[in-house]
C-alpha cells in the first residue's frame, strides 16, 4: 500500500486492472448511513409535498389552456396586438407554453426530490475490457468462421469481392457530378448574359445607373465627396430574372466615387476615371461582401464584413485587413448622349479570389487592357491620361 | 444494501414493492411484450442503473435535451417553410416588405413569422435551442476535460462528442442559413469565398455545391436538405452511441466517502434518474420557449431579403461561427500568384486549415494526454482540475486562442462600443492569439500548483476558522480546525507523483521526447502529504487543540492569561 509506483511497474497490461490508487492516506469513512427526509417520516410533511407537487401540474395544466386561448383571442402579426412594446401572440403563446412546460418539469423534479426514495446504491464496476476467457472464446469462433467460410484460402474470389464492393464507391461519387457545371462550360457556353467567373454583364458602351432606381447618371450629377452605388443598365432593363439576374447583381455590383481629380495618385485609375469619377467593383476581393463603408477625406473604402479596406485614388490598393488584392476597377467614359458608360467589361476578374485566377499586376492588367479595348473606347470620349 | 425503512411513512415506503397474487393491468401488459420483445432482460439491466449525482453531469443534458427540442420545433417548421429560391412578390401582412421580390424561402419565412400563429414562437425557440445545445455541448466538453473524464476507457466517447460539436456547429450553420435573408444570404456568400479559396479543387466544389455560379437557384433547397436530414441522422446516431458508451462505461465519479475505482455510488435510473430527468427535459424546454417568448432573435424581417449587391453594416454570423470568422478578420493578407494560379492565404489558412487543426488537436488530447503520462489504468474517479495542472493549463490555453479569435469576430463592435480604433484591435490581437495562452497556461498552472498547496496545507494543519487568537504572550494567531473526515478524504484520493511507467530512455542515454514532455508535464506538480507528514501534524495539531482548548468559550475577563486560569501554553504555536 505504500508506493504507487512499485504496484504499476507490476501492472500487467493485457489485464487493464480498475486501480484504486489512493495509498490509505485517510481510512475511508465509507458510504454515509442514509437519512430518511422529513417527507418520508412525516406524514404532515408528505401531504405537504404532494399538495406542493400537484399545484405545479395544475398551474401547467392551466398554462396549456391559456396557451389554446391566446392562439385563438389574440391577432398575431405587425398589424396585431401589441402589450407593452411586445407582439402580443408571441409572447402571450410562448410564455404560456414556456411555464406549462417549466411547472411541469419542476412538479416532476419537486416529485423526485421530495417523494421517490432517494436511497444510495452502490454498484460494482467492471473493467470496460472483456475476460480474458471471453476474448479467447471470440477469438477461436472467429477462426472457425474464417475457416469454415474458406476465406483464407480462396484469396482470389476474397479479393475480387473486396475489389468489386470498393468499385460501387464509384457510382455514388460520379453521379454527384451534374450537381453543377463547372466554371470552364459556363464560361465557355454563356448560359446567360455574363456568365463564368472571368466575365460580369459589364461591357463597352452599357450605361452605368444608380442602383435600386435604375436611372442614367451625367458626370455632372455628382459633385466631389459623392458615393453612388451603381449597376449596368442590363439588370433594370427587365432581360434577366431569378438566378441569371441574381448572378449578373453579385458580379455587376459597382460604386461610384467622385473625388478632386488632383487627388487620384495613380496613373491607371486617371486613365480610367471621368472628370474625377471613379468606378470599382463593389464586391469585396476578400470573401465577397459587398463593400459600402466611404470615408469621404481620404477615399478609403471599408468592408463591413471583414475590415479590409481599399484606397480608391490609388487603384483600390489594400491598406488594411485581409484582403489580398486591389479592387478592380470599370474604365469609365461617356457616350453620346452625355451618361456615364463603361468603356468594357471589368478588366480583371471580380470578387473572390479563386485557384485558376491569373493574377497581374495594375499596370499589366491596363497594358492588356489598352491592347483590346483603347481603340473602341475612344467613342466614348476615352484618351489615355486622363478625360 | 440494506437500509432500515421501517420509519419510513406506510403510505411512502411500503407499498414499493410489488404485490404479488393476481396481474394488474401494467402487469399484464409488461408480460405480452416481454413475451414477443424479451424486454425483461433490458429493462433489468438499465432500470437499476446507478449515476452518480452531481450538478456538472448535468451539462450534457441540457446538450441532450436542448437536441430533442431542436427535433420538435424543426418539425413544426418543415410544415411551413419553403425550401424554394423561386422568385415570387411578397403579399404577406409584413407592410415594409410587400411588393417586394424574393425568394419563397424568405416569403414563407416571413409568413412563419407574421401569418402562422405561434409561427415566430417556433422559430425563436428553435434558434434559441440551436444555442444552447452547442453552448451546453462546448461547457460539457470543458467539465469532462478539467475533470479528467476524457481518460481511458472513455477516449472513444470523447472523440464521438467532439465530432458531435463539429456537426452541430454545421447544423447551425446550414440553419441559419435557410431565411435566404440578407444576413444569412451574405454569411453564404462569404462561404462560397471560402471554398473557393481552397487549393485546386475550390471552383470545383463552389460550382457543385451552388448548381454552378453563386448565388444560383439550388443553395437553399441543398442547404435544407443537408440540415433537416442528413446531419440530424448522423447526430442522432453519434448521440445514441455516445449514451450506449456512458451506460456501458458507467458515469465517473468524485471520490468520497464510499466511492472508489470499482464502484459507481448514486442513485438508480428507476424511478430517481427517470424522474429527474424528465422533469429537466420540460424545464429545458420550458426555459427555451420563455426565450423565444421575450428574446427576439434572428429578425429577418429588419434584414430583408438576400440582394448580392447589399450588406448591413455589423455583420457577423452566429457566436459558435465568431472564432473561425475573428480568424478571418485578423490574418494578414497573404496571397501568392504562380504559374497563372491564386493562392489565398488569406482565406484557406483562418478559415479552413485553422479550424481542422484546432478540431483535430481536441480529438486527439486524451490519445497525447496518455502518451505523455503513459497513463494505461482505467479511471473512473474524477480529479480536480488543480490535482493535473498541466492538463488543465493546457485546456485553458486553448481556451484563451479561441477566446483571442472570438473577440476578433467582433472587432468591429469592440471598436464602436469602446471607441477604440479597429487597426489597433487587431494588431493587438494578431499578438494575444499568440501570447496569451502563453501567459494562460503558465497563469494557470501555477494557480494549480497553489491550490495543490493549500490543499495539502489544509490537511495536515486544518481550515481557518476566522478565529483569531491572542497567546498569553500577546503574539496573535488563527485557529485552524481539522478538515471534517469526508472532505479530508476525497482529498487525499489521488495519485502520488506520476501515474505510467518511466519512459525508455534513447540509446545515447539521453531523455527521449516523450520522456521530456513527461517530465514538463509532472513538473513542479505537488504530491499529497505523506502518511508520516500527515501523522506528525495531527499529532501536532491534537497538542494545539488541546492547548487551546483552555480558552474556549471564556469570557475574557482580564484573567485568561494571567495565572488565575491556567498555565501558559507549552510550545509556540508556528504557522
Amino acid at each position: 500500500m505504500s508506493s504507487d509506483l512499485s504496484e504499476i511497474e507490476k501492472h500487467d497490461d493485457s489485464h487493464p486492472e480498475l486501480n484504486a490508487h489512493t495509498d490509505a492516506l485517510l481510512p475511508d469513512p465509507g458510504m454515509h448511513e442514509h437519512h430518511w427526509r422529513p417527507t418520508d417520516v412525516d406524514p404532515k410533511a408528505e401531504k405537504r409535498a404532494e399538495r406542493q407537487v400537484s399545484l405545479f401540474f395544475a398551474l401547467s395544466a392551466i398554462c396549456s389552456v391559456l396557451f389554446v386561448v391566446a392562439y385563438f383571442a389574440i391577432e398575431p402579426g405587425y398589424d396585431g396586438d401589441v402589450w407593452a412594446g411586445f407582439g402580443a401572440s408571441n409572447l402571450a403563446l410562448g410564455s404560456s407554453l414556456g411555464f406549462a412546460l417549466l411547472f411541469l418539469g419542476i412538479g416532476v423534479i419537486q416529485w423526485a426530490r421530495k417523494l421517490v426514495i432517494d436511497i444510495e446504491h452502490s454498484e460494482d464496476r467492471h473493467p470496460a475490457a472483456s475476460s480474458p476467457a471471453t476474448r479467447e472464446a471470440a477469438v477461436a469462433e472467429l477462426k472457425a468462421a474464417l475457416h469454415e467460410s474458406g476465406m483464407a484460402r480462396r484469396p482470389f474470389i476474397r479479393n475480387a469481392m473486396i475489389g468489386s464492393a470498393a468499385l460501387l464507391g464509384l457510382p455514388a461519387v460520379v453521379i454527384l457530378r451534374d450537381l453543377g457545371q463547372t466554371n470552364a462550360q459556363i464560361t465557355e457556353e454563356q448560359p446567360y448574359p455574363g456568365a463564368g467567373l472571368e466575365h460580369t454583364v459589364w461591357d463597352a458602351g452599357v450605361r452605368v445607373v444608380r442602383d435600386v432606381v435604375g436611372t442614367p447618371i451625367r458626370p455632372g450629377d455628382l459633385e466631389v465627396g459623392d458615393l453612388v452605388n451603381a449597376e449596368p443598365a442590363t439588370i433594370f432593363d427587365g432581360s434577366l430574372h431569378g438566378a441569371p439576374l441574381q448572378i449578373a447583381k453579385s458580379k455587376a455590383a459597382t460604386i461610384l466615387l467622385r473625388m478632386d481629380p488632383a487627388d487620384i495618385d495613380n496613373d491607371v485609375t486617371r486613365n480610367w476615371s471621368v472628370n474625377g469619377i471613379v468606378a470599382y467593383s463593389k464586391i469585396c476581393t476578400h470573401v465577397g461582401c459587398p463593400i459600402s463603408l466611404n470615408e469621404r477625406t481620404t477615399h478609403h473604402l471599408l468592408c463591413p464584413c471583414h475590415q479590409s479596406t481599399f484606397d480608391l485614388a490609388d487603384h483600390g490598393k489594400v491598406i488594411f485587413g485581409p484582403a489580398g488584392r486591389h479592387l478592380p476597377q470599370l474604365p469609365l467614359g461617356v457616350d453620346a448622349d452625355g451618361f456615364l458608360v463603361a468603356l468594357s467589361d471589368y478588366p480583371e476578374p471580380v470578387g473572390v479570389s479563386f485557384w485558376e485566377r491569373n493574377t497581374y499586376d495594375i499596370d499589366e492588367i491596363f497594358d492588356d487592357w489598352s491592347k483590346d479595348h483603347a481603340a473602341d473606347a475612344e467613342q466614348y470620349g476615352y484618351k489615355e491620361g486622363g478625360q | 444494501m440494506s437500509t432500515d425503512t421501517s420509519k419510513v411513512a406506510a403510505s411512502n415506503g411500503t407499498e414499493a414493492a410489488a404485490p404479488a397474487g393476481k396481474p394488474t393491468k401494467a402487469g399484464a401488459a409488461a408480460n405480452w411484450a416481454d413475451e414477443r420483445l424479451g424486454i425483461g432482460g433490458l429493462s433489468k439491466f438499465l432500470s437499476r442503473k446507478i449515476f452518480p449525482d452531481h450538478w456538472s453531469f448535468m451539462l450534457g443534458e441540457i446538450a441532450l435535451w436542448s437536441f430533442v427540442v431542436l427535433l420538435v420545433t424543426g418539425t413544426f417548421l418543415t410544415l411551413w417553410f419553403k425550401p424554394s429560391m423561386a422568385e415570387i412578390t411578397y403579399q404577406g401582412s409584413y407592410a415594409p416588405l410587400r411588393g417586394i421580390d424574393m425568394s419563397e424561402a424568405m416569403a414563407s419565412t416571413l409568413d412563419i413569422s407574421f401569418d402562422v400563429r405561434g409561427g415566430l414562437l417556433l422559430r425563436q425557440v428553435h434558434h434559441w435551442a440551436a444555442m444552447l445545445f452547442i453552448a451546453s455541448m462546448m461547457i460539457h466538453m470543458m467539465r469532462v476535460f478539467f475533470t479528467g473524464a476524457h481518460r481511458k476507457p472513455r477516449e472513444i466517447n470523447w472523440v464521438i462528442g467532439a465530432t458531435l460539436l463539429l456537426l452541430g456547429t454545421l447544423e447551425g450553420f446550414t440553419g441559419y442559413s435557410l431565411p435566404d435573408d440578407l444576413l444569412s444570404g451574405t454569411g453564404i456568400r462569404a462561404a462560397d469565398g471560402f471554398m473557393m479559396a481552397i487549393p485546386i479543387v475550390g471552383t470545383y466544389l463552389s460550382f457543385f455545391l451552388f448548381g454552378g455560379e453563386f448565388p444560383g437557384d439550388d443553395i437553399i433547397p441543398r442547404l435544407f436538405t443537408i440540415h433537416v436530414l442528413l446531419i440530424p441522422a448522423i447526430l442522432l446516431a453519434l448521440i445514441g452511441a455516445h449514451l450506449i458508451l456512458l451506460i456501458y462505461h458507467k458515469h465517473t465519479q468524485w471520490p468520497g466517502p464510499g466511492r472508489t475505482e470499482k464502484n459507481v455510488v448514486g442513485y438508480p435510473m428507476v424511478p430517481n434518474y427517470i424522474s429527474k430527468m424528465t422533469g429537466f427535459f420540460f424545464i429545458t424546454f420550458g426555459v427555451t420557449a420563455l426565450l423565444g417568448a421575450f428574446f427576439s432573435l434572428n429578425p429577418v424581417w429588419k434584414f430583408g431579403p438576400y440582394d448580392p449587391t447589399k450588406v448591413t453594416a455589423g455583420s457577423q454570423p452566429d457566436w459558435y461561427m465568431g472564432w473561425p470568422d475573428g480568424a478571418l478578420r485578423i490574418m494578414p493578407g497573404w496571397e501568392s500568384h504562380f504559374w497563372g494560379s491564386t493562392w489565398s492565404w488569406n482565406i484557406f489558412f483562418p478559415v479552413i486549415v485553422l479550424p481542422m487543426a484546432a478540431w483535430m488537436v481536441v480529438l486527439m488530447l486524451p490519445f497525447i494526454e496518455a502518451w505523455i503520462t503513459g497513463d494505461k489504468r482505467e479511471h473512473h474517479l474524477l480529479q480536480r482540475p488543480r490535482n493535473a495542472p498541466t492538463r488543465t493549463a493546457t485546456f485553458v490555453a486553448l481556451m484563451t486562442f479561441y477566446a483571442g479569435f472570438w473577440a476578433a469576430g467582433g472587432n468591429d463592435i469592440i471598436a464602436i462600443k469602446f471607441d477604440l480604433s479597429i487597426n489597433q484591435i487587431t494588431y493587438f490581437l494578431r499578438a494575444f492569439v499568440f501570447l496569451g495562452p502563453i501567459a494562460a497556461f503558465i497563469i494557470t498552472r501555477r494557480w494549480c500548483i497553489s491550490l495543490q498547496r493549500h490543499d495539502n496545507e489544509k490537511l495536515l494543519h486544518g481550515y481557518e476558522t476566522g478565529t483569531v487568537i491572542r497567546t498569553p504572550e500577546g503574539a496573535y494567531h488563527e485557529k485552524h480546525l481539522p478538515l471534517p473526515e469526508d472532505e479530508a478524504f476525497a482529498m487525499t484520493v489521488r495519485d502520488r507523483g506520476r501515474a505510467g511507467e518511466e519512459p525508455e530512455l534513447k540509446k545515447n542515454g539521453k531523455l527521449s521526447f516523450r520522456a521530456k514532455l513527461r517530465a514538463f508535464y509532472y513538473d513542479h506538480d505537488v504530491d499529497k502529504p505523506t502518511p508520516e507528514e500527515l501523522s506528525e501534524a495531527h499529532h501536532h495539531a491534537e497538542h494545539e487543540a488541546h492547548a487551546l482548548a483552555a480558552h474556549e468559550g471564556h469570557q475574557v475577563d482580564g484573567h485568561d492569561f494571567d495565572d488565575h486560569r491556567h498555565s501558559a501554553i507549552e510550545e509556540p504555536l508556528s504557522h
